[in-house]
């Protein structure tokens, strides 16, 4: 009796979560079908869900007429760039709070969170002013120099609450047997680190990659990442939906495969610890 | 000795991104600030002379502004809502046994890793288009006229997609939270007999408090500055029917180029943020003494 109960329960909420975790996903299915349509199928009323006409050659003019892959790169130079600048300042400072703290540790760490919290629009005039003066707008370096301070709270925060979690007495063994901070740092501590490392890392690409209002703001085509590529699609025509949906696949695609990877740290990095 | 070279060390670490960050926040705010008591045009360059408040009465006596701030609120408000009353059940769903769990949560979680300029034009093209979008379709099957989403009803068409991006990162933290919850308190609640309504109402909705704080915070804080969703799809219009304060901001920035102005609607939103980060980082604070 229990037992059918159980089966029944499982049966009941196993059709409930695919249902709605279908409808949810279902956006973008519908996005990545219309990909592979041409322009008067993905326009067509009614529409065809499976049986049409296959074709892939939406893919091929994205990158024919648009260029696609230029702003690809800029997407990986920009979002790659911003993160790696800012785990090269946070690690050294995640490292410091976490193992000498002070009195003062953790009201740093809160101001620093703070930064995170001013609305980016309360510093977009003097920002674009200063970006015009000094010939930064639209302007690779300009974007990762941006994105980078913009996440560095985060990044801090994510690393510190990675490392907290080292064992101290790993470090005290490592010291009595005479390491120094350096050796202590590179053999002992960034082993430890790693997989904390690499989980900031990820969250943090996947932030960056998809900014979009800095991006959007402060470049218009050299600089340009995907995210303002796909704005220019904005225009009302209709009959670009399939080259729209061919390019957003690709500028989602590979953020959505890393993005599955970090589900875990997403919650940690995106609270600053408040929720495990 | 080695204690104080260690404390010089750790300082010496902490000092590039304590000394990056302040600048990344108090030069640009200092130039907001200076701005917004400057009548400055970017049209008409070198007649800058220094107006006072003039800058803050006229940004919020403009119908403008308060139209704005409505809008922001009822997005703000709205999108809350939407994913913390769906985000409970879903993540109560995804906490049972289900079969194939976590394909369902790859599923689920999708839409945040979609770049906000991508969700906003799928939304608006594919699906709620007024004749060739699959709501038309849906709705002409059973006999309903399409719905002229952006038309119609512009805020309410922004706040389902911004609410779509959103509901997976509050149903994920509910989620963590749930799995959290100490399995034995609620086993034994059922020994006692008590039905799963008051379990929900009296062991997990407490327990679940805490998180539904954070995703309230956080989102607020990323949900005042909506931008992208609204510069693709409507471009704050029709009217000013979907305008909220950071679009207002941009357009007199970067549209009309009234500096002056632009600032001084900057620091009120620096206001607005920081009456929620306030509460945001006292949160976050506790939890670090534990």
């Amino acid at each position: 009796m229990a037992r059918m109960a159980t089966t029944r329960r499982v049966a009941v909420s196993t059709i409930a979560a695919w249902l709605c975790g279908f409808l949810i996903f279902f956006p973008i299915l519908w996005m990545v079908l219309a990909s592979f349509k041409t322009e008067l199928e993905a326009f067509a009323v009614p529409p065809s869900f499976l049986f049409f006409h296959w074709t892939t050659e939406n893919y091929a003019t994205v990158q024919e007429r648009s260029d696609y892959f230029h702003h690809a790169l800029n997407s990986i130079i920009i979002a790659g760039g911003s993160t790696l600048i800012a785990l090269l300042i946070a690690i050294p400072a995640a490292w410091s709070m976490a193992f000498s703290p002070t009195k003062r540790t953790k009201d740093i760490l809160l101001w620093m969170l703070s930064t995170k919290m001013m609305p980016p629009v309360g510093v977009l005039v003097p920002i674009y002013l200063i970006f015009k003066t000094v010939g930064l707008l639209d302007s690779r370096i300009g974007l990762v120099f941006i994105l980078c301070l913009g996440n560095l709270p985060i990044v801090i925060w994510m690393l510190f609450t990675y490392f907290k979690e080292i064992p101290r007495d790993i470090l005290e063994a490592a010291r009595m047997d005479g390491a120094t901070v350096g050796r202590e740092l590179v053999y002992v501590l960034t082993p430890m680190a790693i997989p904390g490392l690499a989980s900031t890392l990820l969250l943090n690409l996947i932030l960056a990659w998809n900014e979009a209002f800095w991006t959007l703001n402060l470049s218009t085509s050299n600089a340009a990442p995907l995210t303002v590529f796909i704005a220019s699609y904005s225009s009302p025509e209709g009959l670009f939906w399939a080259k729209l949906s061919a390019a957003s696949t690709l500028a989602i695609a590979p953020i959505l495969v890393l993005g599955w990877f970090s589900q875990k740290q997403l919650v940690r990095g995106l609270t600053f610890g408040a929720v495990k | 000795m080695a204690t104080r070279q260690t404390q010089f060390l750790a300082r010496s670490l902490l000092t590039p991104a304590v000394g990056l960050l302040f600048i990344w926040m108090i030069v640009p705010l200092a130039l907001t600030i200076y701005f917004s008591t400057l009548r400055y045009s970017l049209l008409d360059p070198g007649s800058e002379e220094f107006v006072g408040l003039d800058n803050f009465r006229y940004f919020l006596t403009d119908p403008a502004f308060l139209a704005s701030l409505q809008n922001t609120l009822v997005l703000v408000g709205s999108v809350l809502a939407l994913t913390i009353l769906l985000g409970i059940p879903l993540a109560l769903l995804l906490d049972q046994p289900v079969i194939g769990r976590n394909i369902v949560r790859l599923m689920v979680i999708a839409p945040f890793f979609v770049m906000p300029t991508v969700s906003a034009l799928v939304w608006k093209n594919l699906l709620m288009h007024p004749v060739s979008g699959l709501f038309a379709w849906l709705a002409s099957l059973v006999g309903l006229t399409p719905i002229d989403w952006f038309n119609d009803v512009p805020l309410f068409s922004v706040i389902l997609i911004v609410a779509w991006q959103w509901l997976p990162f509050a149903t994920l933290i509910l989620l963590t939270a749930l799995q959290s919850l100490d399995e034995e308190q609620k086993e034994a609640a059922e020994m006692d007999g008590a039905s799963a309504v008051s379990t929900f109402i009296y062991i997990t909705l407490p327990h679940l408090a805490r998180p539904i704080t954070v995703v309230i915070l956080i989102e607020t804080i990323f949900l005042l500055t909506v931008f992208a969703e609204i510069f693709v799809t409507t471009g704050g219009g029709p009217g000013l029917q979907t305008t909220n304060i950071a679009f207002l901001i941009y357009s007199q920035a970067l549209i009309q180029f009234d500096v002056g102005s632009a600032s001084a609607g900057g620091l009120v939103a620096v206001v607005i943020a920081n009456i929620v980060a306030f509460f945001l980082v006292r949160i976050v604070g506790r939890n670090l003494e534990a």
